[in-house]
């Protein structure tokens, strides 16, 4: 066991940037993003719209147009994503690294089965017969306790029931036993009894296959689930970063303190609820400062001009804010919002 | 899919009965009397009255209609009142001619559609796509019977390589698979392929270009498909919404083109209406718009069982 959590990690994630130019715009999605992961863990991005955790997660194996420009590292067991060329990745795209996505209707192809795509990607990785593809492929479904397995492998996705297109889908992704499995927003357009469901399955799967994960959600319940590790994510960037407990028990960031009161509990009836207010950044212009300043209730003056440091904190947590470790006069810079 | 094909072949026939009313009515309501090209000058009333009988042109509308009909049904459309032959052995070389053309002007036209709709489908907005849409609107906006002059003028008649119009020395009769045929069929199959090139590039881009802003793309290039299968899948779904204006585009183009045909005096069935028009050759006109007017229930029919075929989201119960 020891020599497991000696092994490097499986990810590594070194100021990671992603922007998307085009004729008249050029948006820094992703802005100096670095993270690691050990084999077999979970990690969960969580952060609103627009805060750049799809794309990061995307930027792991490249699933971009061409108007997007990658710098900074990254390295999936081993491998230099970023120096890959379209052969290699096609390689490690659903066999070393997989991905499931958010709207299992619209993210399988309508005209074919079920079946045949898992077959496919089987296929193209493993090089089998398309017919011993599709008997592995009736085992993945059953592996992802789809009921009456052998008939499903036959129905298109029309024909299924949103659950059971998710389970497809993460039958689908689990298909060449990947080691780095991608979720983004896997429970959202699911129905709530229908969502639990699907996270234990992730985690029981996770747990039997050995595999690492990183969510992405903008649902903390999702992320107190399943993820180990959690980072919170803002204008592209990691605002907080810690273990789960760390997280979700002591959160020390106020944008994340924020997330957590704007929660909805069964033993909140009648307590006011306290949203974040304002919307998120435009991230083509972005504040010269701290961009959750404008938002934020305990910003003072420098925040509107110094842009923070991600700073560690105790017990390996990390915040980017200037209350932590910035110069001793922030303290008595006064408070820009009264709350 | 066997139950479904079933029905829908046997839904043709009201369409088919319906198809056969409108064509003998619409014949009816046109101004001016079938006949008057056949009494001739000076002719008694009592003689108008016997030609008129002749015909059965002293019926009542429905009875000549179920009277026509039942012949049509036994294969018997009538005898042309300009040549005396029966109908059906004028219409049908005509549209075997015709056939020949429409196939090979689809054959031109759909490939040329698809390759350039796929291409500019793949890169759409940018200017390869642009000057594909500038193709594809001059080609739908050229008139195609000056296309089909223009094209006679420059290798009929100045380069001399090809033959100016008609099927060959023989006429329809010994048309076949060899150059000293089918080197008639290129100008006007050609001049034909142009709009159906264009209205084909054109839909196939839309489609294509629709299919593949699809969530699903991401799915095939995140499972690691290489591109020439990820291609397969863009066919799959983009195939029945082509397949219809394909089906609309074969089924106008076996209509025949009165103007190319006339313009390369390829004797089908555009150059048969038109003769029939301006003869007011009655039984001849019904007979033909008939057999097209079928052409086009059939290839509708076609259509949608392939659609059905491929595409699983259209109804089969």
């Amino acid at each position: 066991m020891s020599a497991v959590s000696k092994q490097a990690p499986l990810v590594e994630v070194e100021d990671l940037t992603v922007r998307f130019t085009g004729r008249d715009l050029d948006i820094r999605v992703v802005n100096g993003v670095s993270f690691t992961l050990d084999r077999g863990s979970s990690m969960c991005v969580l952060g609103e719209s627009g805060s750049g955790k799809s794309v990061t997660l995307r930027a792991l194996m490249r699933l971009f147009p061409p108007t997007a420009t990658l710098d900074g590292r990254i390295r999936v067991d081993g491998v230099d994503v970023l120096a890959l060329g379209e052969n290699q990745l096609r390689q490690i795209r659903g066999g070393l690294i997989s991905m499931i996505f958010q709207e299992p209707m619209t993210a399988l192809d309508p005209v074919f089965t079920i079946g045949q795509q898992i077959a496919e990607t089987l296929v193209y990785h493993e090089g089998i017969s398309f017919r011993a593809a599709h008997a592995r492929a009736l085992s993945l479904l059953e592996l992802v306790q789809v009921p009456s397995a052998k008939r499903r492998l036959e129905a298109y996705p029309h024909e299924l029931s949103g659950g059971l297109r998710q389970r497809a889908m993460i039958a689908l992704a689990l298909a060449c036993k990947p080691k780095l499995l991608l979720a983004d927003e896997p429970t959202t357009a699911l129905d709530a009894t229908v969502q639990i469901q699907i996270l234990l399955l992730l985690r029981e799967l996770q747990h039997e296959l050995g595999m690492a994960t990183i969510f992405v959600t903008h649902d903390l319940g999702v992320a107190c689930e399943v993820a180990d590790k959690i980072a919170v994510m803002y204008a592209g960037k990691f605002v907080e970063a810690g273990s789960a407990e760390q997280i979700i028990g002591a959160p020390r960031h106020p944008y994340t303190q924020g997330l957590m009161n704007s929660t909805i509990h069964a033993d909140m009836r009648g307590v006011k609820l306290d949203p974040i207010p304002g919307a998120p950044p435009d991230l083509t212009d972005l504040p010269p400062g701290c961009p959750f300043a404008p938002r934020c209730s305990v910003a003072r003056e420098p925040c509107l001009g110094l842009q923070p440091e991600l700073v560690a904190l105790e017990g390996g947590q990390k915040a980017r804010c200037l209350q932590y470790g910035a110069a001793p006069s922030f303290a008595h810079a006064p408070l820009l919002q009264a709350s | 899919m066997f139950v479904y094909a079933l029905r829908r072949i046997l839904y043709t026939i009201p369409i088919a009965i319906g198809v056969s009313l409108v064509c003998f009515a619409l014949i009816h309501l046109a101004p001016g009397d079938p006949l008057s090209s056949v009494i001739p000058e000076g002719a008694s009333a009592e003689m108008i009255a016997q030609i008129r009988t002749a015909y059965g042109f002293d019926r009542p509308l429905p009875v000549q209609y179920l009277k026509w009909l039942g012949h049509v049904v036994t294969g018997d459309f009538g005898t042309s009142i300009m040549t005396r032959r029966p109908v059906l052995a004028e219409v049908l070389p005509a549209v075997l001619n015709t056939l020949t053309l429409a196939s090979a002007a689809v054959l031109f036209g759909f490939a040329l559609g698809c390759l350039f709709g796929v291409i500019s489908g793949y890169v759409a907005g940018t200017p390869t796509d642009r000057s594909v849409a500038a193709f594809s609107i001059t080609g739908v906006s050229i008139p195609h019977y000056w296309l089909g002059m223009v094209l006679i003028v420059i290798f009929a008649v100045n380069l001399n390589v090809l033959p100016a119009t008609g099927m060959g020395e023989g006429g329809s009769g010994s048309f076949g698979f060899n150059w000293d045929s089918l080197q008639y069929l290129i100008l006007p199959a050609l001049t034909l392929s142009v709009i159906p090139a264009g209205i084909i590039a054109r839909a196939v881009r839309g489609t294509v270009a629709e299919v593949r802003k699809q969530d699903f793309m991401q799915t095939l290039y995140a499972k690691g498909l290489p591109g020439r299968r990820v291609f397969v899948h863009v066919v799959k779904n983009a195939l029945p919404a082509v397949l219809a204006v394909m089906g609309l585009q074969l089924a106008q183009l076996l209509g025949g083109s009165i103007l190319v045909e006339t313009v390369f005096a390829w004797p089908g069935t555009g150059f048969l209406l038109n003769n029939a028009i301006f003869t007011r050759d009655l039984p001849m006109l019904q007979g033909t718009i008939l057999v097209l007017a079928m052409f086009f229930v059939l290839i509708n029919l076609l259509v949608d069982i392939l659609q059905t075929a491929v595409d699983p989201r259209i109804k089969r119960a």
